[in-house]
């Protein structure tokens, strides 16, 4: 893959067959995950009748989708002190606005699906696509980046484990995809 | 993180704060996955602040462990975590204190 560029206002590049496998898969494995976690929402007559939908109000158990999917109040934190009814706000954010959420994370890994060409090749994006290019991928990087455990002292070795340091690998990659396409939209 | 950052306020709109006693925040809290780049670059599309000072508050986030991106009304803070969530910014809400 080359840098991103701009091109008459779209932002360009050539991807290997591979790297657009990588990223098919990927975008298409994070849509697949959060398409799950949106069959959890409580199904009730009224939700239909008004099309008002409702999310969960816990927090998903799977560390990835909760990193995907956080709570609008912080509840670990040390620094403050937690007011009353904090609790049932943060569950009561969460069931008004996750299924939105869905939503749009969804669209942004379609959006990728449908422009990113299935063999490689060439890649042109308008603005808005690049978008949520930006988002998908910063997605994809975020389940990798929780499923290895990354913090701020970054593994400087490449983990043992064969399929961790594939992922790894894959990672790096996609904070330089990223990265590019964030030079491009910005220069 | 490491020191308790000073809470400061940004963007505070007058007939937000007169409304209620004290407005609420919305606060954007590090994390070792997103880029100082996309950081500061979604900070300039959701809030539409300029390159300098979406940088400044990036920088705080990196390097005070948290920063206050926005404040006002309980509807306005609920939004801009919304929009933060969809970018993949771990972003809460919480009264001013």
């Amino acid at each position: 893959m080359q840098d991103w560029t701009r091109d008459n206002g779209r932002l360009v590049s050539e991807l290997e067959p591979n790297e657009a496998a990588v990223i098919r898969g990927l975008v298409g494995e994070i849509r697949d995950m959060l398409a799950g976690r949106a069959q959890q929402a409580p199904q009730d007559e009224l939700a239909e009748l008004t099309g008002m939908r409702t999310g969960p109000s816990t927090p998903p158990e799977e560390g990835v989708l909760a990193r995907l999917l956080p709570d609008f109040i912080r509840s670990d934190r040390d620094t403050f002190e937690p007011e009353t009814g904090e609790a049932d706000t943060a569950g009561a954010l969460r069931s008004l606005h996750e299924p939105e959420l869905i939503d749009h994370k969804s669209g942004v890994a379609t959006t990728v699906l449908e422009t990113c060409p299935e063999r490689g090749g060439t890649v042109s994006l308008t603005e808005d696509q690049a978008d949520s290019w930006l988002t998908a991928i910063n997605d994809v990087r975020l389940a990798l980046g929780t499923a290895l455990g990354i913090s701020e002292d970054f593994p400087d070795e490449p983990p043992r484990d064969e399929l961790q340091r594939e992922h790894y690998y894959v990672y790096q990659w996609l904070t330089w995809v990223q990265d590019s396409m964030i030079q491009a939209l910005t220069s | 993180m490491t020191t308790p950052a000073e809470v400061e306020n940004t963007q505070v709109e007058p007939e937000e704060t007169a409304a209620s006693e004290r407005p609420w925040v919305t606060i954007v809290w590090n994390d070792p996955v997103n880029l100082m780049s996309y950081v500061t670059y979604v900070l300039q599309k959701i809030f539409g602040y300029s390159q300098e000072h979406a940088t400044k508050l990036m920088l705080d986030v990196h390097h005070k462990g948290r920063a206050v991106v926005s404040s006002g009304s309980r509807e306005k803070v609920e939004g801009d975590v919304a929009k933060l969530h969809a970018a993949g910014l771990w972003a809460t809400m919480q009264h001013d204190s």
